[in-house]
């Protein structure tokens, strides 16, 4: 079955329409490539055939890429990877630029069939490189529709010329938002910001592009770059104007990717040299640039990380597959406080009708109202409408009155941390839903299996982690207690896939999974601040890591008496094993002062009026005065990064963590891990078993044995093998 | 081993190097050539009686472009048999010039070299030749690239000097250049700019100014912007020291050094030379360095380069009577005095490119023949010249008298 159907009618106008058979969505494969080359090659050869149109018979576009592609590159080169990504890549790019000089006479410039593209819907990635190959883009009204290049995002960079093309377009200047940040607009907004040419209204498309083929005349199809005397919007790199805006770009690009991302880096260098190019020149160099980021371990760790293994879990890669859909319909969310509200939110812009339960009417009416107020600031923004807005506020009923729930298919119970409070809430609920209802409880450290000893039905309880924001973070934590049946697992995936976030299921033990890293993270900072390590570099430290927060800004976030808490919870559970005494006596003398964090505008670091982080608090330097020795930063990185990446070996060993993907794209997700490193087990690989052992066992020597390096690690290293050779399914 | 001497050194006064500078009307290669002129006039050299002009220079194009130093040759009255050779070590061509040249003449090639510099900085501004290690976005991340002004802040925070520190150094540069221009002591070196008619345009250093700490604290840094909002080279400068919270900016017009417009000449020979032409050598150049550094911080390279042309002199710190360190910023000679504990009354005694301004090509010859005329007046017998260097580099040359 073909990928792109060619027909040509009674005007001559040859139409190549891109319907992948058996998908909802076009993405491009080799195979496709290879398609829509020939087709092209029969359009400009046959004399009958007065021009072209490219569109697709799908309510979309295209998607993007398959990025297995790039993968199959480079293992059919053998030995020599980059050579297979460089020409493979190349093939691309002489196909694209069939289509742009569309057999006209490269001198005259004369003589070239029209080629347009014609967009109905989402056109993203590649689904835009190939429209920017063609001399017009239009795109059909689809307010819905997102256009853009979001490679980025991914860990590489628009290679199919789109890089090399939008800059020659729309200027360095005003590509930036689109290549750097990966930014995806409406048709509107894509053609007022000279991505694409036209909007039409969707249901004359084909006639409108049509009409365009049959009156485009030779001047029309000539692209900027191709004629004559073609200047660099906004200036090449040496001209005064383009010279500032580049060195603005790399150092802007350095400091706000911390310089760990190389994607951003070499697409800079890739506009930055291609500009000072001939078209072609600039697309070979934009090539060399493309492989060297595919070819950087960072990269291909990000795309199986956050492309790849992202979207198997969201389409259920680890949910028991005989169980039936268990898609949510009625959810009953226990406690209107912050977390309750915003999983009320988010389960009604779902679809999903909602009952919302505190103790008081005004509770639970104040739970409701974020979701009234989020839909103000989306009518604000104009990403929402006021008859949206009522649809959503509609499915929630706010409530103190447990008989509403009666017909919930879901419970999830958010209220109080406090066992006794939740097993109560558990047993009251029970009483009142139906026998297949699911119960779960959105707890952030208690123990599953223990809040389900006050069900009845503990087969059917079940741990959701959110994180939050809940209408802002991405994963969801679903944790098993012991009993926990895989309906229930089934119910609580289907349940997050309706509302479209990312899921890891992982079993019960303290912290879960997300939690037992980031508190030794946190704890690492902290300790080594009492050690007289300067703040400033342990914070330093992690931003140099990737870190979008180092482990001090954290704790002031999530609140030291929150930390208190959890300490003291800890040590009672672990009595004399407890590690952490170091750590207490930092963060225990932090209360004291007052300093609770960022809401008490004090912390470990100073907050101004309105709550603005300001700096460091120069306190802390009188409590713990800086050692007149300070470590190298490797050090403190190591420190910071082992300290988590260990618990997800361990969480790993001890079987919480049952899938290896779960582990990174959990990190990533849950507590913005180092993206670049594509997770923390992806990180161990890229490093190799072999130096991870070496760096925990220095670590080890000298700061004590929560740095022991488990027994996974030692043999991987004697193995010379790592968790994604040994581990991936 | 041949000895390398330094027979004489002339310069120009400094213009200020905007449109309203005393030496905007002269183009650089006029400037180049009456200095080389002055030169051979005051030693009576005519022929081929140098080997080359090894001559300073930054800012290489437009009219200080295609090889300027051959131009000011060709310009001025030496003999056309006589080459020339522009090169570029940023703030420290000049000095580097007379280092390359000293250093032929240890080796044997040839007998004597005029070396020095000019930048006419009004005419040719500083960044009108672009340069990868800004632009090319690898290099500028490999490198972490930041302005010279963001490198002299982060000096600043790293050694911890206020804005109160820098701007009370910048009040004694000051006093020190108006009581040394006051007090006659340029006179030996800066000779009157002429225009073609023999008629005066300029005779002394006129950037010296008055001021005082109140004046001082008026001013607005000058790299807060570029540092922390557009484009944001404080980020970059962290991701280098992460250790630093953030960049202080402490630097401002009024104790950075000023932009300026002048040329430098000094005449360099072993003693055949001299004996031959009748001159009497003033000093020797015992030793030389050159250096390469952090590039972020950029401008702590006099430290490591002092170090190095000590070493090669099998010298201490302590041997030396007088020291120039060009003063490209506050910071920079602060970091200096702070790292060898320097005796302030030895550094700078005559004032610098802070109060007198700094023409970049031409500077490293300026402040040689500063530190020289200085150790005669006072009757000292060792002195050090050193530099900081855009892009992480330093320089720096020992000198003794004979």
């Amino acid at each position: 079955m073909a990928d792109f159907n060619y027909s040509v009618d009674a005007d001559g106008v040859a139409t190549i329409c891109w319907d992948l058979p058996g998908k909802s969505m076009n993405v491009l494969s080799m195979e496709g490539m290879h398609e829509l080359d020939a087709h092209i090659d029969t359009a400009l050869s046959d004399e009958a055939v007065k021009g072209v149109i490219i569109t697709s018979a799908k309510r979309d576009f295209a998607g993007g890429m398959d990025l297995n592609v790039i993968a199959k590159m480079k293992e059919s080169a053998g030995d020599t990877p980059a050579q297979g990504l460089f020409d493979g890549i190349m093939s691309m790019h002489k196909a694209l630029r069939k289509i742009e000089r569309a057999g006209m006479d490269p001198k005259t410039l004369k003589g070239g069939k029209p080629v347009i593209a014609a967009l109905p819907g989402i056109a993203l990635g590649i689904g835009l490189e190939i429209p920017l190959a063609c001399h017009r883009i239009i795109a059909a009204d689809n307010p819905k529709a997102k256009i853009g290049l979001p490679e980025i995002m991914v860990g590489i960079f628009p290679g199919a010329g789109g890089t090399t093309r939008l800059v020659r377009k729309i200027g360095a200047m005003a590509a930036a938002p689109f290549l750097l940040e990966g930014k995806t607009v409406s048709p509107d907004k894509a053609r007022a910001a000279g991505l694409i040419d036209e909007v039409v209204p969707a249901d004359e498309l084909q006639a409108r592009a049509k009409a365009w083929v049959l009156n485009a005349t030779d001047a029309d199809i000539v692209k900027p770059w191709d004629a004559k005397g073609f200047k660099m919007p906004g200036g090449a790199p040496y001209h005064p104007a383009g010279f500032q805006t580049f060195v603005g770009a790399a150092a802007m690009i350095h400091g706000k990717t911390n310089g760990v991302y190389p994607a951003a880096k070499a697409l800079l260098a890739a506009v930055y040299e291609g500009a000072m190019l001939p078209f072609d020149d600039a697309l070979r160099v934009e090539c060399r640039w493309f492989v060297n980021v595919l070819m950087n371990p960072s990269s291909a760790a990000m795309i199986r990380s956050l492309f790849i293994n992202k979207q198997a879990l969201e389409k259920g890669a680890v949910r028991p597959a005989d169980v039936p859909d268990q898609s949510v319909k009625k959810v009953g969310v226990l406690g209107a406080g912050m977390m309750g509200a915003g999983i009320a939110l988010v389960s009604a812009r779902a679809g999903i009708e909602v009952v919302l339960i505190d103790q008081n009417q005004e509770a639970a009416d104040k739970g409701k109202a974020y979701s009234a107020a989020y839909m103000d600031k989306g009518i604000a923004r104009k990403k929402a409408t006021a008859e949206k807005k009522e649809a959503l506020l509609n499915l929630i009923t706010a409530t103190t009155d447990l008989d509403a729930l009666k017909g919930c298919d879901l419970i999830v119970e958010a209220v109080f941390e406090d066992p006794d409070v939740k097993a109560e809430m558990t047993r009251k609920v029970e009483a009142v839903v139906g026998e297949d209802c699911i119960f779960a409880t959105n707890t952030s450290t208690l123990p599953i299996t223990e809040l389900a000893r006050a069900s009845v039905r503990a087969e059917q309880f079940i741990g959701i982690h959110f994180f939050s924001p809940v209408e802002k973070m991405m994963l969801v934590e679903i944790i098993k207690g012991r009993e926990t049946g895989d309906w229930a697992v089934a119910k609580a995936l289907d349940y997050v896939r309706q509302i479209r976030k990312t899921p890891i299921v992982v079993n019960d033990a303290r912290f879960f999974y997300a939690n037992r890293c980031i508190i030794p993270y946190i704890n690492e900072g902290i300790r080594m601040v009492g050690e007289g390590v300067a703040p400033a570099l342990v914070e330093g430290a992690a931003r140099l890591l990737g870190f979008p927060v180092g482990p001090l800004q954290l704790v002031d976030e999530t609140s030291i008496d929150l930390g208190v808490k959890i300490a003291k919870a800890t040590r009672a559970a672990m009595g004399d094993a407890y590690p952490d005494s170091a750590v207490d006596e930092v963060v225990f003398w932090m209360a004291d002062e007052g300093r609770l964090g960022r809401k008490a505008n004090a912390g470990f670091y100073d907050y101004d009026d309105k709550g603005k982080r300001s700096h460091l608090w120069e306190g802390l330097g009188e409590k713990y005065p800086q050692a007149a020795d300070q470590p190298g930063v490797t050090e403190v990185q190591h420190r910071l990064m082992m300290a988590q990446v260990l618990e997800a070996v361990r969480a790993k060993e001890e079987g919480v963590l049952m899938d290896i993907r779960e582990g990174d794209v959990g990190a990533i997700l849950g507590w913005g891990f180092a993206p670049w490193s594509g997770g923390p087990l992806s990180w161990l690989d890229m490093i190799g078993a072999e130096k991870a052992v070496e760096i925990c066992d220095g670590l080890t020597e000298k700061f004590g044995t929560r740095f022991t390096t488990p027994e996974t690690l030692r043999d991987m290293a004697a193995k010379g093998d790592g968790f994604y050779s040994r581990f991936a399914a | 081993m041949t000895e390398a001497y330094i027979y004489d050194a002339v310069r120009t006064p400094r213009g200020k190097g905007k449109k309203d500078g005393t030496l905007h009307e002269v183009t650089a290669v006029r400037l180049s050539a009456i200095t080389l002129n002055e030169l051979a006039q005051r030693n009576n050299l005519s022929g081929h009686a140098v080997e080359d002009v090894i001559w300073g220079n930054v800012t290489q194009v437009g009219e200080q472009g295609a090889c300027l130093a051959r131009s000011a040759v060709l310009y001025s009255d030496l003999d056309e048999r006589i080459p020339g050779v522009s090169i570029n070590r940023f703030c420290a061509s000049g000095l580097e010039a007379v280092n390359m040249a000293a250093n032929q003449v240890k080796g044997g090639a040839g007998k004597a070299y005029i070396a020095g510099g000019v930048e006419s900085m009004s005419r040719v501004p500083m960044g009108m030749d672009g340069g990868a290690i800004a632009a090319d976005p690898h290099l500028a991340m490999k490198a972490y690239f930041v302005p010279q002004g963001i490198s002299a802040d982060i000096i600043a925070t790293e050694y911890g000097f206020s804005r109160d520190d820098c701007d009370a150094y910048a009040v004694e540069s000051q006093k020190r250049a108006a009581a040394a221009r006051a007090a006659g002591r340029f006179k030996g070196s800066v000779y009157t700019v002429r225009d073609q008619n023999g008629l005066a345009i300029m005779d002394e250093d006129e950037m010296i100014r008055e001021t005082t700490m109140q004046t001082l604290g008026g001013l607005n840094p000058s790299f807060k912007a570029m540092g922390e909002a557009m484009p944001g080279f404080d980020a970059v400068a962290l991701l280098k020291y992460p250790h630093l919270e953030r960049v202080n900016h402490v630097h401002h017009a009024g104790n950075s050094s000023g932009i300026a417009d002048g040329s430098a000449a000094v005449l360099i020979g072993n003693k055949e030379f001299g004996e031959e032409n009748g001159l009497k050598p003033r000093a020797r150049i015992r030793a030389t360095s050159k250096v390469g550094t952090d590039p972020t911080i950029m401008l702590t390279g006099p430290v490591p380069a002092t170090e190095r042309v000590l070493e090669a002199a099998g010298m201490s710190f302590g041997d030396i009577d007088l020291f120039e360190v060009n003063e490209a910023f506050a910071s920079v000679v602060l970091r200096f005095i702070q790292a060898f504990d320097a005796d302030t009354n030895k550094v700078n005694v005559n004032g610098g490119a802070i109060a007198m301004g700094h023409p970049l090509g031409a500077t490293g010859a300026m402040i040689l023949g500063a530190l020289l005329d200085e150790m005669e007046r006072s009757d000292k017998e060792t002195g050090l010249a050193t530099l900081c260097i855009g892009s992480g580099m330093g320089a720096a040359t020992i000198i003794e008298r004979v």
